[in-house]
């Protein structure tokens, strides 16, 4: 699939109003977290305590924390590690799934049963608990929480990827090519991870909203991203002994990360419609 | 029945023992000695020795674990770092607060979703029905900490319903179910809708209709029972993940129980006791998903013979 095969669908759902509303917040979310330094006058992290506990005014839009550091730019820089930690945490949960399944699910044998059983193991157990075991290796802060994540969604990846694979396998047009001399690389690379890519890549995107909620729990119970990085969660973290006092501190944190979460699930179920894959992300 | 129970209990011994390798191994995986990790800044020589002769530091690994295991089997999970009490007592302590709300969140979850489920088929495409999946989104995707700080913040601060935090009293449990049960409602009503309008379109409805059964009485008694397999198998299936959920909830209203005892310990690196939480909690997740199964079971007899 070519880059712009691969944008194709993207453009399709954003065609649709119930695509192109949830995508244009996504863009605008990363867009913000990209040019936080440009569009705010504050820094996140200068301590400035006569301004401490404002309320949203022109100044500062939502308000200023306990440490007068203005909010809204504390949730643009927030956007920075909670988007690109769970991001690039489920980009490689995905793509080492892919690998496991793909080998799993086109050799089969020994290397399938052992997959199969770790993978079904992870699979058994909540998320937050496989996240929190892992964070009890690495230890709090962000290397651990990308940890958790990359592994806590590692088994969905792996179990979907396999069973397209599994599914493609004996169709004719792969028959056609081992008997015209091709090799295992070569069907597994041309023709079966292109045909299994949709769904897997559909399913990573649903688990980033995923991801982002559990990076803001992590983050919440004081075991994500430590101070002074700024994350959604670990802002909510601070706030959470302030709720009477300076609820702010908790909203909008809160609010940027179930905006975002909604989106995201609104524009993957747009690509599922533009993909029509639904029947086959089910049959996993 | 009994056989089906005993070789579902004989499946999860591989798994008990996977996971409690794993948590065994975090006291290893960690940076740093392991003697180091289990001791107070600043512990005596003799303290030290204690320790390594306790867990048999000195030995190989394999029998380390068979070491830890035997004590575990014995209920000996050792003793806390930080307060010094026996693990195992600050666990029995916590366990039946967890399992209180998880129990009650699942109740509800089971409870509501199936209701809003029916009603949500029954006005299907009707503002209802809309209203109804809407809801449904919002709670299985907002961040079920979040949600909990709006309610205590609406409920408790505002209105002065419902106590703010702690664990005195049924009036405390309220809120921290509602939390926990959004999100298993959201999916429970999902699933039930879904099933319900399925099996509204099958034939033995029509000939309900064709008998003329009131409509009321085929959607109850009839189209919903036949609707409740999937129902079952999804919260069978759900019921570690909405014990998870209170992982997180207890925390938010500092509730007493296992979820608050792990996050606490995790924080002040008390290593035998966030052995013996994560333990428990897998445990648990290992058990409800048991009962989901065995429910299943009594409830559809294919289940029953696909496993024997």
């Amino acid at each position: 699939m070519s880059f712009s095969g691969a944008l194709q669908p993207v453009r399709r759902a954003m065609a649709t109003p119930k695509g192109a509303v949830p995508g244009l917040w996504l863009v605008l979310v990363i867009a913000a977290a990209i040019l936080a330094p440009w569009l705010t006058p504050y820094d996140y992290d200068i301590q400035n305590l006569p301004d401490s506990f404002q309320p949203p005014s022109m100044a500062h839009w939502l308000g200023t924390d306990e440490f007068g550091r203005d909010l809204m730019t504390r949730i643009l820089y927030g956007a920075r590690t909670s988007l690109s930690v769970s991001g690039i945490a489920i980009g490689f949960s995905v793509f080492a799934g892919m690998v496991l399944g793909a080998a799993a699910g086109y050799f089969g044998g020994r290397l399938d049963r052992a997959v199969t059983i770790v993978v079904d193991l992870t699979w058994s157990f909540p998320e937050i608990l496989v996240a929190l075991i892992l964070v009890a290796i690495i230890g709090p802060g962000v290397t651990g929480t990308f940890a958790a994540i990359a592994v806590a969604y590692l088994a969905q990846f792996t179990r979907l990827t396999r069973a397209q694979i599994m599914a493609i396998r004996s169709e004719t047009y792969i028959e056609a090519a081992r008997s015209l001399g091709a090799g295992d690389g070569f069907i597994l690379f041309r023709h079966l991870l292109p045909n299994a890519l949709a769904p897997v890549l559909v399913a990573g995107m649903l688990a980033t909203g995923d991801a982002i909620i559990l990076e803001a729990t992590l983050g919440f119970f004081g075991l994500g991203a430590q101070p002074p990085t700024p994350s959604w969660g670990a802002m909510m973290s601070s706030g959470s002994g302030l709720l009477f006092k300076a609820p702010g501190i908790i909203i909008f944190p809160g609010l940027a990360v179930a905006i975002t979460v909604i989106a995201i699930n609104l524009f993957g179920d747009a690509l599922i419609r533009a993909l029509d894959i639904k029947t086959r992300l089910r049959d996993a | 029945m009994l056989g089906f129970t005993i070789r579902r209990i004989l499946l999860l011994l591989p798994v008990f023992l996977a996971v409690s390798v794993v948590i065994f191994l975090i006291l290893h995986l960690i940076p740093g000695d392991p003697v180091d990790n289990l001791l107070k800044v600043g512990s005596s020589a003799s303290k030290r020795a204690e320790i390594e002769a306790r867990y048999g530091l000195d030995r190989p690994l394999v029998v380390q674990y068979g070491i830890w295991l035997g004590h575990l089997l014995q209920g000996d999970l050792g003793t806390s770092i930080v307060t010094r009490r026996p693990v195992a007592q600050l666990i029995g302590q916590a366990l039946p607060h967890s399992l209180m709300l998880g129990g009650l969140a699942f109740l509800f979850s089971a409870a509501v979703g199936v209701v809003l489920g029916v009603l949500a088929a029954a006005k299907r495409d009707r503002w209802p029905d809309q209203a109804i999946m809407g809801g449904v989104l919002l709670g299985s995707t907002l961040p079920s900490f979040w949600l909990g700080l709006l309610l205590i913040l609406m409920f408790s601060v505002q209105l002065g319903w419902f106590p703010v935090s702690g664990a005195r009293g049924w009036d405390s449990l309220v809120l921290p179910v509602l939390t926990i049960g959004m999100g298993g409602t959201a999916l429970v009503a999902r699933v039930t809708r879904v099933a319900m309008i399925e099996a509204q379109g099958r034939d033995f409805v029509l000939l309900l209709h064709a008998k003329g059964m009131p409509p009321g009485q085929i959607l109850l008694r009839h189209v919903l029972r036949h609707a409740l397999i999937p129902v079952v198998t999804i919260l069978a299936l759900r019921i570690g993940w909405i014990l998870g959920g209170a992982v997180t909830v207890e925390f938010v209203f500092a509730r007493p129980g296992l979820g608050s005892t792990l996050i606490k310990a995790l924080n002040q690196h008390d290593y035998p006791v966030v052995q013996a939480a994560l333990l428990m909690l897998a445990v648990a997740v290992m058990l409800g998903t048991l009962i989901g199964d065995i429910l299943q079971a009594l409830m559809d007899p294919r289940v029953r013979g696909a496993m024997t």
